[in-house]
């Protein structure tokens, strides 16, 4: 009560469209931005790295096995060192970005389609079928993703579609539970009843007041998702039932790496920097997002984006 | 000069927000006597309760900023104090209660103890301080004082409650007790029993009262003097009986104008063929009969008010005939047809007749919709009422009967401020044509200017289009100045029934009149009347 | 409520373990694994046989479901033990593990959480917010070679793995204690803002009672109800066994022995093992259910 105004958004303000306005929010919050900048690049590498670098990636040079980093006389491609069998490190990283990012982002992709449609139902239709639903996830939480992992590692075999099968199984519940719960929650305001109200049907308010609600949580728990299906996937390879050599993701580099930890820490830290830093940056904006993506919670960022140099939420 | 019990002087709050420097108060100046009820009166955002917050060093700092002024109280200048001395005064010599008693109130810890705390922050032994709490919990009025200090807030009434908050201030009989807009969520009648309660304590105990409130009804009521404030600054300081038969500033003219129950009661048409049939209509949770068996009509054209406190199933009403929640037994007769038997799919079709207007305007709007696409979601479903190459004529032509700009249209509901948004809201009702509508608390959250001014737009529209209302409410002036006809509901049961000047000119029912009596009126002199009435009838 | 719960939670731990007998017997046959790769077809035969692996799945199922209903879980094949005693013996260890790691934890989140919550956009908070970023973020088994690589290798102080001494748990705790860290500090911090902010602070502090009672007395238990609930969630995920850590530093507990008996098809472990650690979980669950109904009257009424 002590508020004395109750702060609202400049009548004036002229309405810009959304992505544009997202993004000059976005332009306005150093750290967050910075982060984004981060996962373009890595995006970069992931999409046109191995089609640039495979070649250099693979290319072994046994004179240069576990080559020391910071060493330009090899030429820029040994800058960050050499792996066991000589090939040069930074060129594998930015190759492996690829099928780290491609297994991240479609189990990602996947749990997110079918626990939110799972979600949406067991929120929405209510009762039994939400019921069963909720029993499903119970069982598929604590059904242990290793065996699960070995499972399809033995019947069918190591490619990236099944891992991310493996993977996405694992993450359903995370999206089924919130997306239930959020339902459960938005179905009760007035703005559905209101709906309800005017003879909406169903499908109308599921797709048109439940859904635009529910959707940016959603969105901000993929991305914050998105890190921990990375590092899900690199503790698997690194316990040999992930990613099979001669592919390459991060985490394999990691768990290869581990045996010349003694004397050649940079086989592992590298990629495992990699990780964390990508993981560091999908955090980041994911709590960015929780506020960019809330229109109640916007303008602060809004106002903040036209006075310079506003105080980041965190 | 000195001899004020507190007095406040030339006093500037300011606040560094997102938005930037927003003044809260600038140079406002007032005093406060011992045994004295002073109100501060003012619209939300006025800066009334900002000077209360600066003496109880309650401004977080930043964002707030004091740039100038005293606060004088028994010789020193509370600003220039060092904080311990200023915890030690609060409590002790100056206490405050709030608006919200629950969320004022700890939810986890027993009231007996909160109450009890008071004293023993400033240095009572554990003995004493319970037993001043239990005094002082049977001083308020709380039933089984002793058993009650082990229960938790959320085991109390809304008005139990504010009675503990009261008690938790008293605890050290303190000189000086602020009350910001104690009563304001509570039901009239409870509203009357807590400030007569603060009157009684104020005589017993001689303490300096301050009350910040929003209602002109309050100030007759309870106020020895008072400040209006508008936008930080103090426009006019007088009596409420000066304030009210001889304002001087506009805006204290503008204030009382608006407040309701001073326009013409409207008689009644002549009888029309009735619409909406309502018969013998039950609701059951569990065990608990939140309506026990409602019968009356709607005519076209007529407004009917549906009056009664909280927990009487008047909201209860709304939503059953609309079925937001299914009836246990009765009929709703909409035309000939019972609107409870229907299918779904039937009863969406019919939906467009019924419309309705929800109390809290920001959570009745989607907020991530414009206002367009609010307005013109009823055509999307309805496809046969305006055309879709007409939508974007008709938004800006509903935009305009409600008093916005068509420009508005595609602006988010967040960027309106609550009666804006409640004239949006009124906006999709009628982009369905409606029959009727149904008004749920729709202006109770509203500030009285902006209240008066969305009850003459209900009004114009309901001359214009001929459109019927169920008008719910609790507040009681407010009624007499729109409806056609009263329900009065108690306890899930309609006590009384008849046209606005039957009702309030001669109520049969002992609830009614209790209603009516504990309503408050801006004027002054009218409180005289009833406060001799109230007595009469707690004798009799 | 509780006797609910209970029901439902047996439904899925039956569902759990009709899926996993059966799932588990896909990864292939545990004669080739045990016996040598020369071994001829007669041996093999007689090892299904003696193992009850011969029968039809559906029987070896019935068998399974007879035995469980008079408390046998069946042998290790890979010990020739109890399948149960195997599993006990590796989770007392998870169990210390996962006990002291979140006690650590909780003290740690809780006041490192709330000074941060006290000093909003201060160093200390920003710093605060740096780890705990850093803790959600990081692998855990990159952190623990490096630790090792670090404490272990270089400095020579910690011990590389087995559970000989206290030193061998130092580095398997302040690995695992990073990620839920992090995350439990998150929530304390946004916890506390929002208590701090509450209305019911404004009246103690209208009351003139001190800053100390004010966290300590109004705030710190109002805002631990949501903390618990994710104290149960992170402390769900320890009892689950901590594979990669405990597999790196050698720790014989629940999640090396899970992995162990995955990769090796000890099934009747495989089974004892979730079974164990369900039950371990549920329990831990009407624990924090217990401690909520404690902090907050408004669950009790």
């Amino acid at each position: 009560m002590s508020t004395p105004a109750t702060a609202t958004v400049p009548m004036d303000s002229p309405p810009r469209t959304g992505t544009l306005r997202i993004l000059s929010m976005l332009w306005a919050d150093k750290l967050p931005f910075a982060a984004a900048l981060f996962l373009l690049v890595i995006v970069a590498c992931a999409t046109f790295g191995p089609w640039l670098l495979f070649e250099v990636a693979d290319d072994t040079n046994l004179r240069l096995r576990n080559a020391p980093p910071f060493n330009m006389e090899q030429g820029f491609a040994y800058i960050l060192g050499g792996d066991a069998l000589g090939r040069p490190l930074l060129p594998r990283i930015v190759v492996a970005a690829q099928n780290t990012m491609m297994i991240a982002g479609g189990a990602v992709l996947a749990s997110f389609l079918i626990g939110g449609t799972l979600g949406l139902i067991a929120g929405y239709v209510g009762r039994w079928t939400g019921e069963v639903i909720m029993r499903l996830a119970d069982v598929i939480m604590s059904f242990p993703s290793l065996l699960l992992a070995v499972i399809v590692l033995y019947m069918l075999d190591a490619s990236i579609t099944n891992l991310i099968l493996v993977l996405a199984i694992t993450r359903i519940p995370i999206y089924l539970r919130t997306t239930r719960a959020k339902v459960l929650e938005v179905r009760e305001r007035m703005f559905v009843q209101a709906a309800t109200m005017m003879g909406a049907s169903h499908l109308r308010i599921v797709v048109r007041h439940i859904l635009p609600v529910i959707l940016p949580t959603l969105l901000t728990i993929a991305t914050l998702d998105f890190a921990f299906v990375m590092l899900a996937e690199s503790a698997l390879s690194f316990l040999g039932i992930g990613i099979q050599a001669p592919e390459i993701t991060w985490g394999l580099m990691v768990s290869q790496g581990r045996q010349y930890l003694t004397n050649a820490w940079w086989l592992a830290f590298w990629p495992g920097l990699a990780i964390i830093l990508t993981t560091m940056s999908l955090n980041l904006l994911s709590s960015w997002m929780r506020v960019a993506l809330n229109p109640t919670q916007r303008w602060r960022l809004e106002t903040s984006a036209t006075s310079k140099g506003g105080k980041s939420n965190g | 000069m000195a001899d004020h019990l507190l007095e406040v002087r030339n006093l500037s709050v300011r606040f560094h927000t997102a938005q930037g420097v927003v003044n809260a108060v600038n140079g406002i100046s007032w005093h406060l006597d011992k045994g004295e009820t002073l109100a501060i009166l003012g619209e939300s955002g006025s800066g009334k309760s900002v000077s209360a917050s600066a003496i109880m060093n309650l401004i977080d700092m930043p964002p707030g900023e004091i740039t100038c002024g005293e606060i004088l109280f028994d010789g020193i200048d509370l600003l220039k104090a060092s904080v311990e001395d200023r915890r030690r005064l609060n409590g002790k010599r100056i206490a405050m209660i709030f608006q919200h008693p629950l969320s004022h109130l700890n939810p986890v810890y027993p009231v007996g103890w909160q109450i009890a705390e008071t004293a023993m922050a400033h240095g009572r032994g554990k003995a004493e301080a319970y037993d001043r709490a239990l005094a002082l919990m049977e001083r308020v009025g709380i039933p089984n004082a002793r058993a009650a200090m082990a229960k938790y807030p959320h085991q109390f009434s809304g008005g139990q409650r504010q009675r503990l908050m009261i008690a938790m201030a008293l605890v050290l009989k303190p000189e000086i007790l602020i009350a910001d807009e104690p009563t304001t969520a509570l039901d009239v009648t409870v509203q009357a029993e807590v400030l007569s309660l603060l009157e009684e304590l104020k005589a017993e105990t001689g303490m300096g009262l301050l009350m910040i409130t929003h209602d002109l009804g309050v100030v007759a009521e309870a106020a020895d003097r008072a400040v209006v404030m508008e936008r930080g600054r103090i426009v006019e300081t007088g009596t409420p009986h000066e304030l009210y038969y001889n304002p001087q500033h506009p805006y204290t003219r503008k204030l009382l104008a608006a407040a309701p129950g001073k326009g013409e009661m409207r008689s009644t048409p002549a009888a029309a063929a009735p619409i909406l049939r309502v018969q013998d209509l039950r609701k059951s949770y569990g065990g608990f009969q939140a309506l026990k068996g409602a019968t009356f009509d709607l005519h076209a054209g007529e407004t009917l008010a549906v009056v009664g406190e909280s927990g009487s199933g008047k909201s209860t009403i709304a939503r059953l005939i609309l079925r937001l929640e299914e009836a246990t037994a009765g009929c709703v007769l909409w035309q000939g047809d019972d609107l409870l038997t229907k299918s779904p799919r039937q009863m969406a079709r019919v939906r467009r007749q019924l419309q309705m207007v929800f109390q809290d305007p920001t959570q009745s709007l989607n907020p991530h919709m414009s206002v367009f696409q609010i307005i013109s979601e009823g055509w999307a479903i309805h496809r046969d009422i305006v055309p879709k190459v007409q939508w974007k004529a008709r938004v800006a032509e509903l935009l305009q009967q409600v008093g916005l700009e068509p420009g508005h249209a595609l602006r988010v509901p967040h960027q309106f401020s609550g009666g804006q948004r409640q004239r949006i809201a009124i906006a999709r009702a009628l982009a369905l044509e409606p029959e009727v509508i149904i008004c749920d608390e729709a202006v109770s959250a509203l500030d009285v200017a902006i209240q008066k001014q969305v009850i003459d737009l209900l009004g114009e529209l309901r001359n214009r289009l001929g459109i019927a209302f169920i008008f719910i409410a609790h507040d009681l002036p407010l009624v007499g100045d729109f409806a056609d006809r009263v329900l009065v509901m108690q306890a899930g049961e309609i006590v009384e029934q008849g046209t606005v000047r039957q009702i309030f000119d001669a109520p049969q029912q002992a609830y009614t009149q209790r209603l009516l009596f504990a309503g408050l009126d801006a004027d002054p002199d009218i409180h005289a009347t009833r406060r001799s009435a109230r007595l009469a009838m707690a004798r009799g | 409520m509780l006797s609910k719960r209970a029901v439902s939670s047996f439904v899925s731990l039956l569902v759990l373990i009709v899926l996993v007998f059966f799932l588990s017997r896909l990864t292939g046959d545990p004669a080739s694994l045990y016996l040598p790769v020369d071994a001829s077809e007669a041996m093999r035969e007689n090892f299904r046989e003696i193992n009850g692996l011969n029968d039809p799945v559906l029987v070896q199922f019935g068998n399974y479901l007879s035995d469980l209903v008079r408390l046998d879980f069946g042998d290790s094949l890979r010990k020739a033990r109890p399948a149960m005693d195997v599993v006990l013996e590796a989770f007392v260890w998870t169990l210390w593990l996962a006990a002291i790691t979140m006690v650590l934890v909780v003290v740690a989140a809780i006041v490192v959480g709330s000074i941060a919550a006290f000093n909003v956009g201060k160093p200390f908070d920003r710093i605060a917010s740096v780890f705990s970023l850093i803790g959600a973020s990081a692998p855990d088994f990159w952190i623990a070679i490096v630790g090792i690589v670090l404490f272990s290798v270089t400095l020579g102080w910690l011990p590389t793995s087995g559970t000989g001494t206290v030193w061998h748990w130092v580095l398997p705790i302040a690995v695992l204690f990073i990620r839920p860290f992090g995350l439990i500090l998150q929530i304390v911090r946004g916890s506390m803002i929002n208590a701090l902010g509450s209305a019911y602070v404004k009246t103690a502090r209208a009351k003139g009672v001190k800053s100390s009672p004010i966290i300590f007395v109004h705030t710190l238990r109002n805002a631990m109800l949501p903390v618990i609930t994710v104290i149960g969630d992170q402390a769900a995920a320890l009892l689950n066994g901590a594979v990669v850590v405990e597999s790196i530093f050698g720790f014989p507990g629940v999640g090396k022995l899970m992995i162990d008996s995955i990769l090796q098809r000890d099934f009747n472990v495989i089974l004892a093992a979730i079974m164990v650690t369900a039950i371990a979980i549920f329990l831990m669950n009407i624990l924090i259910d217990v401690a909520y109904a404690l902090l907050d009257p408004c669950i009790r009424t």
